[in-house]
């Protein structure tokens, strides 16, 4: 008898752990994959694809200790160093917790050539090999943290008044925001200067948002996923021969509709119902 | 001073490497930069917390070889002295759960009848497991997502925020739920040590001839289920839970308990 009771507290008590741990397993993977779902995050320069990154990162912190103490940030009155760009999640910060971010209208990326918030990554997170120009060099023009994007109702530009703040900001100066002339209508001898932000050269710095005049920026750095669209590969410039490269190897792909089935005459004059 | 030796030997060497943890964020130091997740030790040698490794590991994510290395060298360290050795030696939330424990003891609430077992010792095991299992999952890393260890280490670098919350409640819920219930029965990361250093050669021994039978040891020890041998068998603690905290040698007054080498050959 002793015996069989002991068997049968084995399993139970086996059972109530493998479900325990179940139902913690459920729980924790619930909170895990909820906190990951935070896309309006800037992350430092080489970063993986957001999803990548919060797999690679180890939340070590040595990008954001390289950043505060690089050489250029150090005050020459103080011999401080200023608060650095990066900034690790903390608790109540909405994001995955101890991974790197920044916020460019509190400390914008102020794009370091020799870029040593990347080379300190030992996880592989910030992908060194990203920011590599043709020569094998650190780039930081190689860079893609997100993409400035204008709000031209709110942007002063647009209103006809003179400012180009973001543009002389930018440093990519004069390639990645340019001012576009506009003849101003509304008073028939001044011109507007627009700034346009080029998609192929932003990197994402921030340094625009921080230093737009308006009281909420007019012109701001969204993550890369948000702010570009995809146009899909049925739309082919036809004049760019680089661009017919991309889809030469594209499938076709029929659909058959109840509507399709008919012939042309057929379902243009039927009625449409929505 | 005998009293609390191993124990001032351990609050130094605990605030040192938080405050070399700190300088190197603060003052742009070299000593000891990073975090448990990966430290590099004069910027060179590097080191990585063995199962924050292993969690990245699990989702797929093919670490860079510095973090494994660093991996390596901390579970041989470990593997040496006594896995639970950073429980009690480095982890910055010992302080806390020690705090806890010791008003539990000054407030009476140490007794049995005030301490909710209801965790079992074995449950960091599940949970280290589990935590595995949800990181392969999930995608990421899952018990750096909770974990108190590294958010109060990351809040002494780089500051708490929110993250103070949690740190709170490990210190209440050890003050008023379980006794020794984050360290003794929750967390994964004293689990994977206790593994780690199953082994070590840095062991207590007990010499039972010398023990008075007083059992300070048992009060003050955070996982005194390790201590069955008391003024019973003269052998050493071998059991991977032990953190080598030394509280026991501490408050030994009868010099029965002392740091040795585990003996491989029995006598």
């Amino acid at each position: 008898m002793a015996h069989s009771n002991s068997r049968r507290h084995f399993m139970a008590t086996s059972v109530q752990s493998v479900g325990l741990a179940a139902l913690g397993g459920m729980l924790w993977s619930g909170y895990t994959d909820s906190v990951k779902a935070s896309p309006l995050v800037l992350r430092p320069p080489g970063a993986l694809k957001e999803e990548d990154f919060l797999t690679a990162c180890i939340k070590c912190g040595l990008c954001a200790e390289a950043c505060v103490n690089r050489e250029t940030n150090i005050d020459k009155e103080t011999g401080k160093a200023r608060p650095g760009t990066l900034q690790m999640a903390k608790g109540g910060d909405a994001l995955l917790i101890g991974t790197p971010f920044f916020v460019p209208t509190e400390v914008p990326c102020y794009m370091c050539e020799d870029i040593p918030c990347v080379p300190v990554c030992p996880s592989g997170a910030l992908d060194m090999s990203s920011l590599l120009n043709e020569k094998e060099e650190l780039d930081i023009n190689k860079a893609s943290m997100g993409l400035a994007v204008v709000h031209k109702e709110s942007c002063i530009a647009f209103w006809g008044i003179q400012c180009d703040a973001c543009y002389r900001a930018c440093p990519v100066l004069d390639v990645a925001i340019t001012l576009e002339y506009q003849k101003n209508d509304r008073t028939g001898k001044h011109a507007y200067l627009l700034p346009v932000v080029h998609d192929n050269a932003c990197t994402g710095c921030g340094l625009c948002e921080q230093a737009c005049v308006t009281e909420k920026p007019a012109i701001f750095v969204l993550p890369n996923d948000i702010a570009k669209g995809k146009a899909g590969d049925h739309y082919v410039k036809g004049w760019d021969m680089q661009d017919q490269e991309r889809v030469k190897n594209a499938q076709g792909k029929e659909t058959t509709t109840d509507r399709s089935k008919k012939t042309a005459d057929e379902y243009l004059n039927m009625e449409v119902e929505y | 001073m005998k009293h609390i030796k191993y124990l001032l030997l351990r609050r130094t060497t605990q605030i040192s490497l938080m405050c070399l943890y700190f300088a190197a964020n603060a003052y742009g130091w070299h000593i000891l930069e990073g975090t448990f997740g990966t430290s590099y030790l004069f910027g060179t040698v590097p080191l990585a917390d063995p199962y924050t490794t292993v969690q990245v590991l699990a989702t797929g994510f093919v670490l860079g070889t510095d973090v494994l290395l660093g991996a390596a060298i901390i579970t041989v360290f470990y593997f040496v002295i006594g896995g639970r050795a950073f429980c009690a030696w480095v982890c910055p939330i010992n302080m806390v759960t020690d705090l806890s424990n010791w008003i539990r003891r000054k407030l009476n609430l140490d007794k049995e009848e005030v301490n909710y077992r209801f965790i079992k010792r074995s449950a960091r095991y599940w949970i280290m497991v589990v935590g595995l299992l949800v990181s392969a999952f999930v995608g990421v890393a899952a018990f750096e997502v909770v974990s108190p260890i590294t958010i109060m280490q990351r809040g002494i670098v780089f500051g708490f925020g929110m993250g103070a919350a949690v740190i709170l409640t490990i210190f209440l819920f050890d003050l008023f739920g379980v006794k020794n219930g984050w360290c003794g029965h929750l967390c994964p990361l004293g689990a994977a040590y206790s593994i780690i250093g199953s082994k070590s050669l840095v062991r207590v021994k007990h010499d039972h001839v010398a023990c008075t039978d007083c059992m300070d040891c048992k009060v003050v020890c955070p996982e005194n289920q390790v201590l069955h041998m008391i003024n019973k068998e003269s052998i050493s603690v071998t059991d991977g839970e032990c953190t080598n905290c030394g509280r026991c040698v501490d408050v030994c007054n009868d010099d029965a308990l002392e740091f040795g080498i585990r003996q491989f050959v029995k006598n």
